[in-house]
């Protein structure tokens, strides 16, 4: 649940270009019979984009209109939980995939599109492979990816470095010899937003894909008993309190929320000289940061590899794409009205166009041709690069897992990291968990 | 809301048939309307839900006692207990001291008290919500008050820490409600009968002497008033928590009303949830006959001059 909420806090900071008196946007009165309905988060510069879509859509389809009603993050979850379970869900369902997705496909709330995506194969192969994976339950694809990926990045600063004499860490072993040389300096090793506790999760998952390979957490996520108790698990937990008990956290993390980006905001003052943090707080600190970004500062660059991990280095984690299914309680005419959103105006070069200038990289093969000219072009590559050259892209483990253990997992991380519970601890909490 | 309606005609009907000098029991029937819509027939929902599997998405099924053992057989149970004990304890403990002096201190009648008053009012106009976060960025250990101003002693992991998390929700629970308490304080302190204290003078008895003697005596009914609202309102204290902590860290702060909300909304257990809001349900309903009986039988007995 937390990944997107960051994503969409940190875009707050980032006006967008809001058009007063577009109208036909976000009305929240009944949709006329025979249109289709549209929730969708409310946080610029993404609601812009969103809207302008659905404008451009409802403009070439005059007979077939999408009615769109916008939320903010947090009431939208559990909005479109209730409306949902009511029976009320909109015609189009947005969200995160994974685990959440798989409740609505075992409550029989959204439409099978495996057969649709056969019948429109163009459609399938504009979009990148590694996005379909969230959208995927039991084989069959419920879902539409769209929008954005968002791996995470490993963030520094590039002042701080020059500070202490030292470059960026290029192994596990590089980032445990630069926390004692960044707390001589009086420079806090990494920024933390700890009460987030997803924040916190960042680190396991890329631990746990460096040292074991993305195996050890597909091993959780297909229900195998007691798989959390791996040794690479037992290995990447341990390395992560290490990290904890040398100080490499600023102090006080755990009272630092990410929603009020605290985090973002020790790295780009110069307190902190590293973070770990997802691809959507670049557009957050070069909005806030002052001349960070834009004076070329910020440094960024794919987690490195842990000595004898079996990982592939150029693996990554994130959200893989943000998605879209359709309520098997739709009309016909909805459905039909969707599924042609989905096939034109949702992934079309307008609006790849447009989410390249919100900063993101859009998840349509050759996004990357978009980039020239903008001035965010090099990040942007960076992360095009990661997410086109990774062998795994992990979904972020609460939105994988099922809420029910992903409320669990949460939980037991914020413990880890207030050093509470031990590894085995830990290993047992979540093994008491898998398969719910 | 045609349930209301219904029963409104139905009152009128009845009053009607007795309308002189018959029984007045009529005149509940809106209340208890009122009463059965919004607070009977949810909570025998939320009881028949606690006996059923639900993810809130799809079908309801019936789970026979699944949800109770799952939930009184959790080690979270009984530290939510615990820590919404304490809450009870220690907020009541640090407002009802505080409130009956400040509110004993606000019944006199000189024009400073008066301003005075209205100011330590203001905390009663926010809503829960918005004091936490203010409260959450004042104490912020990077860029908050004691980082602005240069003080170590402010800047500590406040809401990191399990017990100085603890002691903030403590904190700004009683700022916020101590002034409603005052202002309970103040208007029973203003109905004790002068005469008293005009005799206690006349005695020779000193403020002190008063205060002990007269005052908080004649405030018994008062401080039990002003507890019950105290303890049942700390029971089900949620959405200040809730933003402030967000019963963190770990579950340092995680009372009954936020593990019930965590396991309903965010971990999709509505059974388990249920049996939760079930158990705050009988807590509450014991704690309020408790303090019911604390007051004695002779609620109605007063020692107010001519009553």
């Amino acid at each position: 649940m937390g990944l997107p909420l960051g994503a969409t806090l940190a875009a707050c900071g980032s006006p967008g270009p809001t058009q007063a008196g577009a109208g036909g946007g976000s009305g929240s009165g009944e949709a006329p019979a025979g249109s289709a309905t549209y929730w969708y988060l409310s946080t610029e510069p993404q609601e812009g984009v969103r809207r302008r879509t659905m404008e451009r859509f409802n403009k070439a389809n005059p007979n077939g209109q999408i009615v769109g009603t916008t939320f903010q993050n947090d009431a939208f979850k559990t909005k479109i939980k209730t409306a949902i379970g009511a029976g009320q869900a909109p015609t189009l369902i947005w969200g995160w995939g994974g685990g959440t997705l798989r409740s609505y496909v075992q409550a029989g709330q959204v439409d099978d599109l495996t057969s649709w995506f056969d019948e429109n194969p163009a459609v399938k192969e504009r979009l990148f492979p590694s996005s379909f994976g969230a959208a995927t339950v039991d084989g069959k694809i419920y879902a539409m990816p769209c929008e954005t990926l968002q791996p995470i990045v490993l963030y520094y600063d590039k002042r701080a470095f020059d500070k202490i004499g030292a470059k960026p860490p290029e192994s596990w072993g590089d980032i445990m010899a630069l926390v004692p040389k960044f707390n001589n300096a009086g420079i806090a090793p990494f920024s933390l937003g700890g009460q987030s506790r997803w924040t916190n999760m960042m680190w396991l998952e890329f631990l746990f894909d460096r040292i074991g390979g993305p195996e050890v957490f597909q091993a959780v996520f297909d229900g195998e008993k007691d798989a959390w108790s791996n040794p690479a698990a037992i290995d990447a937990l341990t390395k992560t309190q290490e990290l904890v008990k040398a100080n490499g956290f600023i102090k006080g993390f755990s009272s630092i929320t990410a929603d009020s980006n605290a985090d973002q905001a020790l790295l780009y003052t110069g307190r902190a000289a590293m973070m770990l943090h997802g691809g959507w707080t670049y557009g957050g600190m070069k909005e806030d940061g002052g001349d960070f970004v834009s004076g070329g500062n910020l440094g960024y660059m794919n987690f490195p590899p842990v000595e004898g991990g079996k990982g592939d280095p150029g693996n990554t984690v994130g959200n893989p794409g943000q998605y879209m299914s359709i309520s098997s309680k739709a009309t016909p005419e909805q459905k039909e009205i969707a599924k042609k959103f989905f096939a034109t105006e949702l992934i079309s070069d307008a609006s790849v166009k447009e989410w390249v200038g919100t900063g993101a990289v859009p998840i349509v093969n050759g996004a990357n041709a978009h980039f020239t000219g903008s001035g965010d072009a090099d990040f942007l590559n960076f992360v095009y690069d990661i997410a086109a050259n990774a062998k795994t892209f992990g979904q972020s483990w609460d939105q994988a897992l099922s809420p029910t253990a992903a409320e669990v997992l949460l939980d037991n991380i914020a413990k880890l990291f207030q050093l509470s519970i031990s590894p085995q601890q830990f290993t047992e909490n979540m093994n008491a968990v898998i398969g719910k | 809301m045609s349930a209301i309606a219904t029963s409104a005609t139905a009152s009128a009907k009845a009053g009607d048939d007795r309308s002189r000098g018959g029984s007045l029991s009529w005149m509940a029937l809106p209340a208890l309307a009122l009463f059965a819509g919004f607070g009977v027939i949810p909570l025998a929902g939320v009881l028949v839900l606690s006996f059923t599997s639900w993810d809130g998405l799809g079908a309801i099924s019936f789970a026979g006692f699944d949800s109770w053992r799952a939930v009184l057989s959790d080690p979270g149970l009984p530290h939510a207990l615990w820590i919404t004990f304490l809450v009870i304890v220690a907020s009541w403990a640090v407002q009802t001291p505080a409130s009956i002096l400040l509110g004993v201190f606000l019944a006199g009648q000189q024009r400073y008290r008066a301003v005075l008053s209205v100011l330590y009012f203001i905390p009663l106009l926010l809503s829960s919500a918005a004091i936490a976060i203010t409260f959450k960025a004042l104490l912020d250990p990077n860029f908050g008050l004691g980082a602005g101003l240069r003080l170590p002693l402010l800047t500590q992991d406040w809401l990191g820490e399990p017990w100085l998390a603890f002691g903030v929700v403590i904190f700004v629970v009683s700022w916020q409600f101590i002034p409603f308490h005052s202002l309970i304080y103040q208007g029973g302190v203003r109905q004790i009968p002068r005469t008293m204290y005009e005799a206690a003078e006349l005695d020779g008895a000193g403020r002190v002497r008063m205060f002990f003697s007269i005052t908080l005596p004649q405030l018994k009914y008062t401080v039990i008033t002003s507890s019950t609202l105290m303890v049942v309102g700390s029971l089900t204290f949620f959405d200040l928590i809730w933003v402030l902590t967000a019963g963190g860290p770990g579950d340092a702060t995680r009372v009954l009303a936020l593990d019930m909300y965590k396991r309903g909304f965010q971990a999709n257990l509505m059974g388990p949830a249920s049996v939760i809001a079930v158990i705050l349900v009988l807590v509450g309903l014991a704690l309020a006959l408790f303090l019911r009986r604390l007051g004695g039988r002779d609620n109605a007995h007063s020692q107010l001059e001519g009553m």
